[in-house]
């Protein structure tokens, strides 16, 4: 699928847009670990999206720069993989395991939890760019069912009442704090290494 | 109680992620057991053990490891923690309860295959594993087990956690490899193995976390009392979990060969209501799946694949009666689709016929004819596809067609009936 608001992001960001010297100090270490400098481009791609929010075309062609790799090996590894974001992502990134053991008990009653709160099916981004829902694949901890994660953070045994009291609270903390670091319109594009994490 | 424990240990209640704790406790014992024995002597007792590899495919490590051609190119050691198949949850233990356990099996493994740079890929998801395990590097590399001259034995070695980004076949060892390399994870043809061509061209041996975790305890006990604890060709402990309808979820550790029925019902407590068993699924949804009169059968490699199914990663899902098939195979039909990375038309195709076909089930929309169609699909797919990604979707779902089929068509009648 193409970045379709790409041009958002790139024109936001558009002035200077580069990495903080302490992401060029970790590009530069990243860089030692392989053989060849593409082996750092999942690493350095990871990097980019903790700095910026998501992989914007702009972005891509910043990290292709840097490494000295062609737009087009990075775009196609972009591409390919599904945690490195090609468009803006809500600040929670809301997944749920509706794999096997975790349909089993009860997975679905969450899903059911999270589109009623948030009024957004699974797939899709809210238009304030505080939530993104997605219905996720075996999260591996099958024996603690039914799981989730926001951004960084699992969640297990979920019961419908403690999620649908976790949205509240996210969507609570998310008016104060706005939408996630690169969402078009924040005043927030850059140096976000810490911010990319719900603790 | 059927459980041995040799490498769980979460009971003792000891913070284990803390380098003096995993040295209290014994850790790194066996790197100078290593030294002892050296290269040679360290594959000679990991063959003797019988290890096969807990990835899955329980291909022998030691025998792998004796792959490496020796002509003098620079080796690489890759640990594969991308655990990723549904149903699976046990290299997770390790990664974030006992990562130097791992290390020191990579530590030992190394040196044996004479690799002086490891890369462990966890996957992107397991974001407390991965941070478990880079800080249980770090502090590795500020003691003076790794880096320069490892406690002044003369051996270098860098170890670097390497992040997956949410593709599970990337779980794949060639796929793997791609991915190490930047690209795209799309496996490769075999041959070249990765033995002779792996990681950036070199050669590679690739191995699951579990199979390094255990190497310091084969030293320990040695390769031959190790192989004893388990079944004639399928030595030692083995990690095993249970999820899914039972009373007491969770993982636990028993030697190869228990019966699964003891590992359902003591280990896993029961059927949650004391319900009947419908189906079993062994060791994460690439397997074919049992019926509840086939559960007695040794939890092993060669004791499943009798039974017509595998142990792959022995992390049993348990389906009690009353479960909805048709929702079942629509969930395992909609991962595959969804993870295939689409090079072989078979896979790519096929795994969408399967998840659209299950679908129309799903909605009522199809008849039982249905079911012979995804038969079909499933040959379609089997032997056709580069990699195993294709009969991992295609021999569970085959299975469920032909082992429940009684099931299937009256989950098939009860939508017929609430449509009309
Ligand atoms: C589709 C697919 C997914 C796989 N996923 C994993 C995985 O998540 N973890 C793993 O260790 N092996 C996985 N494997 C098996 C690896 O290809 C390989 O056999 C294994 O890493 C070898 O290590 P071992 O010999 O120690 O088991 C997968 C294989 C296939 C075909
Ligand atoms: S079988 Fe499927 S996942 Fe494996 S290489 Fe072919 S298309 Fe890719
Ligand atoms: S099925 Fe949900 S964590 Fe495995």
């Amino acid at each position: 699928m193409a970045p379709s608001i790409g041009g958002a992001m790139a024109e936001f960001c558009s002035d200077g847009l580069a990495f903080s010297p302490t992401a060029k100090a970790r590009v530069a270490e990243l860089l030692g670990r392989y053989p060849r400098k593409q082996g750092a481009l999942i690493p350095v791609l990871w990097l980019a999206q903790e700095e910026f929010g998501w992989l914007s075309p702009a972005v891509l062609d910043l990290v292709a720069a840097e490494l000295g790799l062609s737009k087009s090996a990075v775009l196609a590894t972009a591409m390919f993989y599904t945690m490195l974001y090609k468009q803006p992502h809500g600040r929670y990134h809301v997944q749920i395991c509706t794999n096997v053991s975790c349909y089993l008990l009860g997975a679905d009653d969450l899903v059911r939890v999270a589109v009623d709160a948030l009024g957004i099916q699974p797939g899709e981004t809210s238009e304030d760019g505080l939530f993104t829902l997605e219905a996720v694949q075996c999260l591996c901890a099958c024996e603690r069912a039914p799981t989730l994660q926001v951004n960084k953070k699992d969640y297990f045994r979920v019961t419908p009442a403690q999620f649908q009291q976790l949205l509240t609270q996210l969507q609570e903390e998310g008016l104060r704090l706005g939408p996630s670091v690169g969402w078009p319109g924040a005043d927030n594009c850059q140096g976000a290494l810490a911010e990319a994490g719900h603790a | 109680m059927p459980e041995k424990r040799l490498l769980l240990r979460s009971h003792l209640g000891v913070d284990f992620t803390r380098l003096d704790n995993y040295l209290n406790h014994g850790g790194f014992a066996m790197w100078k057991r290593a030294l002892e024995l050296g290269p040679d002597g360290i594959t000679a007792e990991v063959k003797a053990s019988g290890l096969r590899g807990r990835g899955g495919a329980g291909f022998p490590t030691g025998t792998k490891w004796g792959f490496l051609p020796k002509d003098g190119r620079p080796r690489y050691l890759v640990v594969n923690a991308d655990e990723g198949e549904p149903g699976t949850f046990k290299d997770r233990y390790f990664l974030e309860e006992d990562p130097f356990r791992q290390l020191e099996g990579i530590l030992i493994s190394a040196y044996a295959i004479g690799a002086h740079i490891c890369y462990i890929y966890i996957r992107g998801e397991y974001w407390n594993s991965k941070a478990v395990t880079e800080d249980a590097v770090a502090q590795m590399y500020r003691a003076g087990w790794l880096g320069r001259n490892i406690q002044g034995s003369g051996f270098d070695l860098d170890v670097y956690v390497h992040s997956g980004a949410g593709a599970y076949i990337c779980g794949e060892e060639t796929a793997l490899i791609e991915s190490i390399e930047g690209k795209p994870g799309m496996p490769r043809l075999k041959p070249p193995f990765p033995a002779n061509y792996g990681v950036f061209g070199y050669p590679t041996i690739v191995n699951n976390t579990e199979t390094l975790a255990a190497v310091p305890v084969i030293l320990e006990m040695g390769g031959a009392a190790w192989c004893d604890l388990g079944s004639p060709k399928n030595g030692g402990t083995k990690l095993v979990g249970v999820s899914g309808h039972v009373k007491n979820p969770g993982l636990f550790e028993v030697p190869m060969g228990t019966p699964m029925r003891e590992i359902i019902y003591d280990l896993g407590g029961g059927i949650l209501d004391d319900k009947e068993i419908l189906a079993i699924i062994p060791g994460g949804s690439s397997c074919p799946f049992l019926t509840k009169d086939e559960i007695d059968v040794p939890m092993d490699f060669d004791g499943l694949k009798a039974v017509g199914s595998m142990l792959g990663t022995a992390c049993i899902t348990v389906i009690a009666e009353g479960t909805d098939l048709i929702g079942v195979m629509g969930r395992v039909a909609k991962f595959y689709q969804h993870e295939s990375c689409g090079q072989c038309t078979p896979c790519r195709q096929g795994t969408g016929w399967l998840h659209a076909i299950v679908q129309k089930l799903d909605a009522g929309a199809a008849g039982e004819e249905a079911i012979d169609l995804l038969v079909d699909a499933c040959n379609g797919i089997d032997g056709n596809t580069i990699c195993a990604h294709g009969e991992a979707a295609a021999w569970p779902i085959r299975s469920i067609c032909k082992k429940f089929r009684p099931q299937l068509e009256a989950a098939i009648r009860q939508r017929a009936a609430a449509a009309a």
